[in-house]
């Protein structure tokens, strides 16, 4: 584990005088030496536009994008690598897919159905869409340990439901959800779902053969990656249905005043010069991680959860939020009498990084009874002794407000 | 706790926050206000009674941070007896304190215990609850019905 640190330069500062406790993964993860140094490399030595070009530059920095292509279709085991659609986040994504699939296909009385615990990211485009399309949005509820209740799911699958759309893991709580399982179910109805699994690629191992979705998203910035780099995964009979999402330079194959003709698959979404450093900096994060021990990473994972669950469980006057069965890498909680914005500025200096507030999760969090929690989310190079020091910093916060 | 730490929870902000003041509902309030932490669930409802452009009486409910519950609970002290103009240029004042910080020719003693406050200048992710009452005020000065966001323009 201490090697695994000594791979990523930022853990290695202190903060208000104290070592880094990075416990903030969930909004963006930290990257490793090699992450960077493929960026840089990109610039010093391969820059160039993209797709265009009989220049040696060019074709490499065409070779390196592609090449980063690849990587992502072996990393989630897709099919084709024309399926395999670059965006700017999990968030661009998803809109891409509410208006390219969803608006084609929705109309008036149609149906989406998305869970109460996702994220704003996977809540705001369908409720956009089903405003635009005078649709209606239905929300699978959640149990107060913050897991989707399958039976009560199932009963708002019907006739008129035109795409699930559900996250892999909660950013808020934890939760992994039964994807696989939740398919099954909307596939059997004729129903197909986009998985938002930006919380999901950076702790389990995603096959979207295997899980069967028409749609998977992630971001590239939440796996070890550069920011501005998302992926949207499509099986190939969708997107090839679907129209463009932005149109530009590049998402053509001919451009005239009377008639333009759209490129092939991937590039048809890929409108404009794309952010190639940060597809190569994703395919360098995914060398990364496939360089590691996948098997022991999980195990780290699941050890740090259980050991950092147990000891603020033991904590007198802090509540856990978010207690499913099924959990990764996210340890949310309240604290007794002391709001958390207090909390994480307390933490903040003993140099522990925690994130506080709604976690772009309103709905969820307030069916749980709170405005805000204080977040602690894994990485694999995070430690026990790092999870010590949170105790320490929480006994800290208790000391002051007392 | 370490020197900065002090700065930001001083004793009589930790004091107000657990014992606000003036934390009740005005039963004679002729104007109230909304207003609003959307990052964070901050929230207050200001009621004020206004007579002859003097602050009667003032109260507050919600709930939210240490920081921005001491903010509320030390401005309806500060505000009671004090005409609608001097509660203008006291939200001047103090806003400059929190954003700026103490400068060399601020007239910090005037500000009486909200002073106090003054360390939450060099916490900047914690201006916004500690001017959320204030411009919560102002919106019931103003008689603004639509509730007041942190995340306003206009209250940068």
């Amino acid at each position: 584990m201490e090697e695994v640190r000594a791979d990523f330069p930022i853990l290695q500062q202190r903060i208000h005088g104290k070592p880094l406790v990075y416990l903030d993964s969930a909004a963006t993860s930290q990257k490793p030496q090699a992450v960077i140094d493929a960026v840089v490399k990109f610039y010093s030595r391969d820059n160039a536009n993209v797709h265009r070009g009989v220049h040696q530059l060019s074709e490499r920095a065409t070779a390196d994008y592609e090449a980063a292509r690849v990587k992502v279709q072996r990393f989630i085991n897709a099919a084709k690598c024309k399926e395999i659609v670059f965006v700017r986040g999990t968030t661009e994504g998803i809109n891409l897919v509410a208006q390219s699939f969803g608006r084609p296909r929705l109309q008036q009385g149609d149906q989406i159905v998305i869970s109460a615990l996702e994220h704003h990211s996977n809540i705001v485009p369908w409720q956009m869409l089903c405003e635009q399309q005078g649709a209606q949005l239905r929300v699978a509820p959640v149990n107060p340990q913050g897991e989707v209740l399958l039976p009560e799911l199932e009963q708002l699958l019907t006739p008129r439901t035109r795409l699930l759309a559900i996250s892999h893991i909660s950013n808020a709580l934890g939760t992994v959800n039964p994807v696989r399982k939740i398919v099954e179910l909307a596939h059997r109805r004729g129903i197909p779902v986009l998985i938002d699994g930006a919380q999901a690629v950076p702790h389990l191992p995603v096959d979207v053969q295997s899980l069967d979705c028409d749609f998977y998203v992630f971001s590239g910035h939440k796996m070890f990656g550069p920011t501005g780099i998302g992926v949207l995964y499509g099986k190939e009979k969708w997107l090839e249905q679907m129209p463009p999402y932005q149109g530009g330079g590049d998402m053509i194959l001919s451009v005239s005043f009377e008639k333009t003709v759209f490129n092939a698959l991937p590039y048809k979404f890929e409108a404009g010069t794309p952010n190639i450093e940060a597809a190569i900096g994703l395919g360098a994060a995914i060398d990364y991680l496939e360089g590691l021990d996948v098997e022991g990473r999980i195990a780290h994972e699941r050890e740090l959860l259980a050991y950092g669950t147990s000891a603020l469980s033991r904590f007198p006057g802090i509540r856990l939020i978010g207690t499913a069965a099924e959990k990764s890498s996210v340890l949310s909680f309240v604290m007794d009498d002391v709001h958390p914005h207090d909390v994480g500025t307390v933490l903040d200096r003993e140099g522990i990084a925690v994130r506080t507030g709604h976690h772009c999760a309103q709905p969820v969090l307030r069916q749980l009874g709170v405005d805000a929690t204080v977040r602690a989310s894994l990485a694999f190079y995070n430690t026990q002794q790092e999870l010590d020091a949170l105790i320490r910093g929480l006994q800290k916060v208790r000391e002051i407000f007392q | 706790m370490n020197a900065d730490l002090r700065d930001l929870y001083q004793e009589v902000v930790l004091d107000h926050s657990k014992k606000p003041r003036n934390f009740r509902q005005l039963e004679d309030a002729n104007r109230s206000a909304e207003g609003f932490n959307p990052l964070c669930g901050d929230r207050i409802v200001l009621y004020l009674k206004v007579d002859q452009g003097i602050i009667q009486d003032i109260g507050f409910q919600g709930s939210g941070c240490a920081i921005s519950k001491a903010s509320a609970s030390m401005m309806t002290g500060a505000l009671k007896g004090k005409t609608v103009e001097e509660a203008e240029a006291l939200f001047q004042r103090f806003h400059d304190l929190v954003t700026v910080g103490p400068s060399e020719g601020a007239d910090v003693a005037s500000l009486g215990k909200l002073a106090s406050l003054s360390g939450v200048w060099e916490f900047p992710m914690r201006v916004k609850c500690a001017s959320l009452a204030w411009h919560t005020l102002r919106s019931a000065l103003n008689g603004n019905r639509q509730p007041v966001s942190t995340e306003d323009p206009a209250t940068t």
